[in-house]
C-alpha cells in the first residue's frame, strides 16, 4: 500500500466503519421490531389462551429433545431428515397427521433407513409439539421454501 | 520461548487437538449414518454425533484461541501474562466442563441432560451449536471473563500493539455476543433473529478479527516484514470484515418470518464479505513475498498461507455462492449450506490455529522450529486435510445441487427422504475422503512426536538463512 495512505487511516476507518454499521445495524433491528407483528403470528402466543400455553410447551418439547439435531426448521438446523416448518401444510393442515407420525416412531428404527427415536410422548405432549408446528407454519416466510416438500 | 508464563498456551493446544480428534471421530459416524441409516440407532442418534461433532468442534476452537492469547500477548506486551495460574486453573474448569457436557450427551438422553441442569428454570438449551445446558454456559461465560481480564490486564501493564490490542477487541466481542445464548423467547422469529448474533457475528465477525490478528502475528514472526506494512494491512482487512459482515447478517434474514428489506441490504453487504478474505490472501502472499528472512519452520508459513486461501474459498467463495437472495430461496438449508460450513470452518477457523500451533508447539518445547523430518510429516498433513476438506466441499456441493433440483426445482418436487436416496453415492465419497481426512490428522499428530524424538536425538531444523 502507498506511503500516502497511513496507519493510522486505516485504524480511523476500521474504527469510524464498525461503530456506523453497527448503529446502522441496530437502527434496522429497530425496524424490524416495529414490522414484525404483522409478520410473526405473535397474537397466538398469548399465555392467557389455550393456545398460547401449547406452543409454549410445544417449542420447550422441541428445545428438550433436540429436534433441531436432525431437522430443519425454516431452514435452520440439521440437513440429515425433513424440513419441519412446513410439515403441517405437507401433512394437510393436520395436527393428527403429524401426532401420528411421531408417536409411530418404532424403538429400535427401522432397518436400513434414517430413523426417529421414539420420544414416547403424552397425548398433551404430542399435542403441544403439533401446535407449535402448526404455529411454526403460519410465520410470514415471504413464499419459502419453494416447494412443499420443503 | 521469550516469557516463562507463555508455556501456559501448551495445555490448551494439547487439549484443543485432542477434541478435534473426537470431532473428527464423530463426523465420520455421522457420514456412514447419513448413508447406513440405523447405523448405531438407537445407541447413539444422530443429533447426538452431531452435537458431539459441532460442540467439539466449537470448544477446540476456543481452546486453541486462547491458547493463541496466552502465547502471543506475553510475547507482543513484552512482559509476563499477568497471571499465569488462573490461565492454568481456567484451562482444567474449561476441560472438565467440556468433558462433563459431552458426558451428559453420550450416556443420557438430551431430554434427561434438560431435566438434570433444570433447563426449565432458564432454558437455553436444544438450539443447534447452542445445545450446551445452561450451567455449561455459565461456565463458558465465566472461563471467558476470566480469560478476558488476564490478557487485558497483561496488555494494559505491557506494550500496547495492534496486534494485541484487535485480538483483544476481537476477543472481547466473542465473550459479548457469546451473551445472546441466553436469550430465548417462545417467539421463534426473534429467537432465530438473536441467534445469529452469537452465530454469524461470531464467524462473519468477531472471530476474524482474532483470525486476523493471529496470521498478522504469526507472518512478523516467520518474515521479519516491517510491523508497521503489517498492522496497516490488518487495520483496513477488519475494517472491511465490519463493514461488510455486520449489516452482512442480513443473508439470514430472508426466510425466517423477518421483513423482506433484508433480502436486499443482507443480499448487497453479504456479497462484499469475500473482499476482507480476499485481501488477507494478497496480504499474506504479499508478506511472504517480501520476507527478509527464511524462518526455518516452514510448516508454519505454509499452515499461514493455506489459511488466506482456504479461508477466502470457504468463507468467500462458498459463501458467495449461495449469499444472494434469490439463489438462498432454493439453496437455503441444504447440503449447499453444509458444504460452504464445512470449507468456511476448517479454511479459516481450523488452519489458523493449526498455524499457531504449528508455529508456537516447537518454541513452546525448547526449539526454533522442528526436524525436517517432522516438518515434512506436517506438510503431507496439511495437504491430506486440505484436499480432502476440498474434496468434502465438492461432493456435498454436488449432492446439493441434485438436492434443489430433485426436491424445490424441478416440476415435480420429490419428498426430502426420497431425494437423499437419489443423491447417496455423494455421501458414500464424502465418507471415504473423511477417512482420508482422519489420515491426515493422524500425521499432524504424530509429526510432533516425530520431532520430539529427533530434538532427543539431536537433530535440529535447518538453519535460519536471509531471504533468496
Ligand atoms: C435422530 C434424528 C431425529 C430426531 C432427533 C428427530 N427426528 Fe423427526 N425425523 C427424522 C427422520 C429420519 C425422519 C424421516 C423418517 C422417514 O421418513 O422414515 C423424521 C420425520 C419427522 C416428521 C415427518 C416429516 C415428513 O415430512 O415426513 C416429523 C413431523 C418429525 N420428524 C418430527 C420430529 C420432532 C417433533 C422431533 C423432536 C421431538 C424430531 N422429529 C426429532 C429424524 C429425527
Ligand atoms: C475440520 C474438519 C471439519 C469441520 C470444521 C466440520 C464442521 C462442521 C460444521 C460447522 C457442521 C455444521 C454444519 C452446518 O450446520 O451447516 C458440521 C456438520 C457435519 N459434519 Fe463436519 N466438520 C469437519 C469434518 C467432518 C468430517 C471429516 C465428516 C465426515 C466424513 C463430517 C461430517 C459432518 C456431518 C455428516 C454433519 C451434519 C450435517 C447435517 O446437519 O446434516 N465433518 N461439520
Ligand atoms: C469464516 C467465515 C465463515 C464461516 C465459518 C461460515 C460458516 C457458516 C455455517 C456453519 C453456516 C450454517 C449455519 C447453520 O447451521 O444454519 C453458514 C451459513 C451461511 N453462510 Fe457462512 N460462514 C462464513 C462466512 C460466510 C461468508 C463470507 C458468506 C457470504 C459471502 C457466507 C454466507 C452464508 C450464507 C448465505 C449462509 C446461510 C445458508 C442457508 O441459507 O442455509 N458465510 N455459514
Ligand atoms: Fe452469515
Amino acid at each position: 500500500m502507498s506511503q500516502t495512505f497511513t496507519k493510522s487511516m486505516a485504524r480511523n476507518i476500521f474504527y469510524g466503519g464498525a461503530v456506523f454499521f453497527f448503529l446502522l445495524f441496530l437502527a434496522l433491528t429497530f425496524d424490524t421490531h416495529q414490522a414484525l407483528p404483522k409478520r410473526d403470528q405473535r397474537h397466538l402466543l398469548d399465555s392467557a389462551t389455550e393456545v398460547g400455553q401449547r406452543i409454549a410447551k410445544g417449542k420447550a418439547l422441541w428445545e428438550e429433545n433436540n429436534c433441531i439435531g436432525c431437522h430443519t426448521l425454516l431452514g435452520e438446523g440439521a440437513y440429515f431428515a425433513p424440513e419441519l416448518g412446513n410439515v403441517y401444510v405437507r401433512f394437510g393442515n393436520s395436527k393428527e397427521a403429524i401426532k401420528a407420525f411421531i408417536k409411530s416412531r418404532p424403538e429400535n428404527g427401522i432397518t436400513g433407513r434414517r430413523s426417529m427415536p421414539q420420544f414416547h410422548f403424552s397425548d398433551e405432549e404430542l399435542d403441544a409439539l403439533a401446535e407449535f408446528l402448526k404455529y411454526a407454519s403460519e410465520i410470514d416466510t415471504s413464499g419459502w421454501p419453494p416447494s412443499k416438500q420443503g | 520461548m521469550k516469557y516463562q508464563s507463555q508455556a501456559v498456551a501448551k495445555p490448551y493446544f494439547i487439549a484443543a487437538i485432542a477434541l478435534f480428534v473426537a470431532q473428527i471421530l464423530f463426523g465420520l459416524i455421522m457420514g456412514l449414518q447419513y448413508v447406513v441409516g440405523d447405523f448405531l440407532f438407537p445407541e447413539i442418534p444422530f443429533n447426538v454425533a452431531r452435537m458431539v461433532h459441532t460442540n467439539a468442534l466449537i470448544v477446540w476452537l476456543l481452546m486453541a484461541f486462547m491458547g493463541a492469547a496466552y502465547y502471543l500477548v506475553p510475547e507482543e506486551s513484552e512482559r509476563e501474562l499477568a497471571m499465569p495460574w488462573l490461565a492454568t486453573l481456567m484451562f482444567w474448569v474449561f476441560l472438565v466442563a467440556a468433558g462433563l457436557t459431552v458426558a451428559g450427551y453420550l450416556l443420557v438422553p438430551y431430554s434427561s441432560l434438560a431435566k438434570i441442569t433444570g433447563n426449565e428454570f432458564f432454558p437455553t438449551m436444544g438450539r443447534e451449536f447452542l445445545e450446551q445446558p445452561t450451567i455449561t454456559k455459565v461456565g463458558i461465560v465465566i472461563v471467558a471473563l476470566a480469560f478476558l481480564a488476564n490478557i487485558g490486564l497483561t496488555i494494559l501493564k505491557g506494550r500496547k500493539t495492534v496486534v494485541s490490542l484487535v485480538l483483544l477487541i476481537g476477543l472481547t466481542g466473542l465473550a459479548v455476543f457469546f451473551l445472546f445464548a441466553f436469550y430465548n423467547p417462545t417467539n421463534l422469529v426473534l429467537d432465530k433473529y438473536y441467534w445469529w448474533w452469537v452465530v454469524h457475528l461470531w464467524v462473519e465477525g468477531v472471530w476474524e478479527l482474532i483470525l486476523g490478528s493471529i496470521l498478522a502475528f504469526v507472518l512478523i514472526k516467520t518474515t521479519g516484514v516491517d510491523r508497521e506494512v503489517i498492522e496497516k494491512w490488518l487495520y483496513i482487512i477488519i475494517a472491511m470484515t465490519l463493514i461488510t459482515g455486520i449489516i452482512g447478517t442480513g443473508h439470514h434474514y430472508y426466510w425466517i418470518g423477518t421483513p423482506e428489506y433484508w433480502q436486499l441490504w443482507g443480499s448487497i453487504f453479504s456479497a462484499m464479505e469475500p473482499i476482507p478474505f480476499f485481501m488477507m490472501t494478497v496480504f499474506a502472499f504479499n508478506m511472504v513475498n517480501k520476507r527478509r528472512r527464511n524462518h526455518p519452520n516452514k510448516a508454519a508459513v505454509l499452515w499461514a498461507l493455506g489459511t488466506a486461501v482456504m479461508a477466502f474459498l470457504g468463507a468467500g467463495v462458498w459463501g458467495f455462492l449461495h449469499t444472494l437472495a434469490p439463489v438462498n430461496y432454493y439453496t437455503h438449508g441444504t447440503q449447499i449450506t453444509a458444504a460452504h460450513g464445512h470449507m468456511a470452518f476448517y479454511g479459516a477457523y481450523v488452519m489458523i490455529n493449526l498455524t499457531i500451533i504449528s508455529y508456537a508447539m516447537p518454541i513452546l518445547n525448547g526449539r526454533e522450529a522442528n526436524s525436517p523430518r517432522s516438518q515434512v510429516l506436517e506438510m503431507w498433513s496439511f495437504w491430506l486435510m486440505t484436499i480432502s476438506m476440498v474434496f468434502i466441499t465438492l461432493f456435498l456441493t454436488a449432492a446439493g445441487i441434485l438436492q434443489v433440483y430433485l426436491q424445490r426445482f424441478s416440476d415435480n418436487p420429490l419428498p426430502f427422504m426420497v431425494v437423499q436416496e437419489k443423491i447417496a453415492i455423494f455421501y458414500w465419497l464424502r465418507e471415504f475422503t473423511g477417512l482420508v481426512f482422519l489420515i491426515g490428522l493422524i500425521l499432524y499428530i504424530w509429526s510432533f512426536f516425530a520431532a520430539a524424538k529427533d530434538a532427543k536425538a539431536g537433530v535440529g531444523a535447518e538453519p535460519t538463512g536471509a531471504a533468496a
